[in-house]
C-alpha cells in the first residue's frame, strides 16, 4: 500500500485529502499511479487528463512521473505552488 | 550553516527577529530582509482576504533546503524564513525572509534567490476570498522566470 495525498484545488476537485491505495504490480512509478486514478470516475479522470498540470512529490521531495514508488512511500499530487 | 525555517498561523515581529540573526555577533556587516503582505486587490480584482494552505513536513524540507542551496552559493552567516499558513487579510504579513552576512552584496542576492525559490518551490497555495467567491490563486510564469534566472 502506498499513502496518497491531495492538496488545494486538486484536493478540492477529488473530494479526497488522503487514501491507501494498493500497489500496481511490477515495477509502479508515479505513471503507473496516475494510469490507475485515471481510470475512476468523473473528477479523477479529468484531473489527470493529459496535459493537465499537477506536480508529484514522492517522500516529500519533487518528483516525476519516472519516479519509483514502492511499498510504505508517501505520494502527493498538488497544484504549482503559489505561496510567498 | 545556520537556517530557521518556521511555518505558522501566528504573526511575527519583524524587529525581533532580525536582531536574533544578529544577536552577540560581531562577524555581520550586512542583513537583508524581505517581508511579502497580503494587498487588497489582484489581477483587478478586490481581494478580502485570503487562506494559505501547506504540505505539512514537505513545506519545512523545502524551506531547509532552499537555505541550504543560498548558503552553498555565498557566504552566508545566518538565514531566516517564517511564512504564515491559515487565514490572512489584506495588510498581513505573509512571509519574511532574513539574510546575515559578512557583506551586503551577498546578503541581498541570497535574500532575493531565497525568494524566488520559495515562490516556485515550497508546497503553500493561496486561495483569495472575492466578491464573486473563493478562488485558488494561479501559479505564475513571471515567477518561474524569476527562479530560472539563479540557474548556470
Amino acid at each position: 500500500m502506498v499513502t496518497l495525498l491531495y492538496f488545494a484545488s486538486l484536493r478540492e476537485n477529488l473530494g479526497c485529502s488522503r487514501e491507501q491505495l494498493a500497489l500496481p504490480s511490477g515495477n509502479a512509478t508515479v505513471s503507473s499511479l496516475i494510469d490507475v486514478l485515471r481510470n475512476r470516475e468523473g473528477p479523477w479522470t479529468q484531473a489527470f487528463a493529459p496535459g493537465k498540470t499537477w506536480r508529484v512529490a514522492v517522500n516529500q521531495n519533487m518528483a516525476d512521473l519516472a519516479t519509483p514508488v514502492k511499498a510504505g512511500d508517501e505520494v502527493a499530487f498538488f497544484p504549482p505552488v503559489t505561496g510567498g | 550553516m545556520m537556517a530557521r525555517v518556521r511555518v505558522q498561523t501566528e504573526d511575527f515581529d519583524i524587529g525581533r527577529e532580525l536582531d536574533a540573526l544578529t544577536r552577540g555577533r560581531k562577524d555581520v556587516g550586512g542583513l537583508a530582509s524581505f517581508v511579502g503582505l497580503v494587498r487588497d486587490a489582484n489581477d483587478g480584482h478586490a481581494i478580502g482576504g485570503m487562506t494559505l494552505e501547506h504540505y505539512p513536513g514537505m513545506t519545512e524540507k523545502a524551506l531547509e533546503d532552499i537555505c541550504a542551496q543560498a548558503h552553498a552559493r555565498w557566504d552566508l552567516i545566518d538565514t531566516l524564513v517564517i511564512h504564515r499558513v491559515g487565514t490572512l487579510v489584506p495588510g498581513d504579513r505573509i512571509v519574511l525572509v532574513g539574510v546575515a552576512s559578512a557583506h551586503r552584496g551577498e546578503a541581498f542576492e541570497a535574500c532575493e534567490f531565497i525568494m524566488d525559490y520559495l515562490k516556485t518551490r515550497a508546497p503553500f497555495w493561496k486561495k483569495e476570498d472575492t466578491a464573486s467567491g473563493p478562488r485558488w490563486v494561479e501559479a505564475r510564469a513571471s515567477d518561474d522566470t524569476a527562479a530560472e534566472r539563479w540557474k548556470g
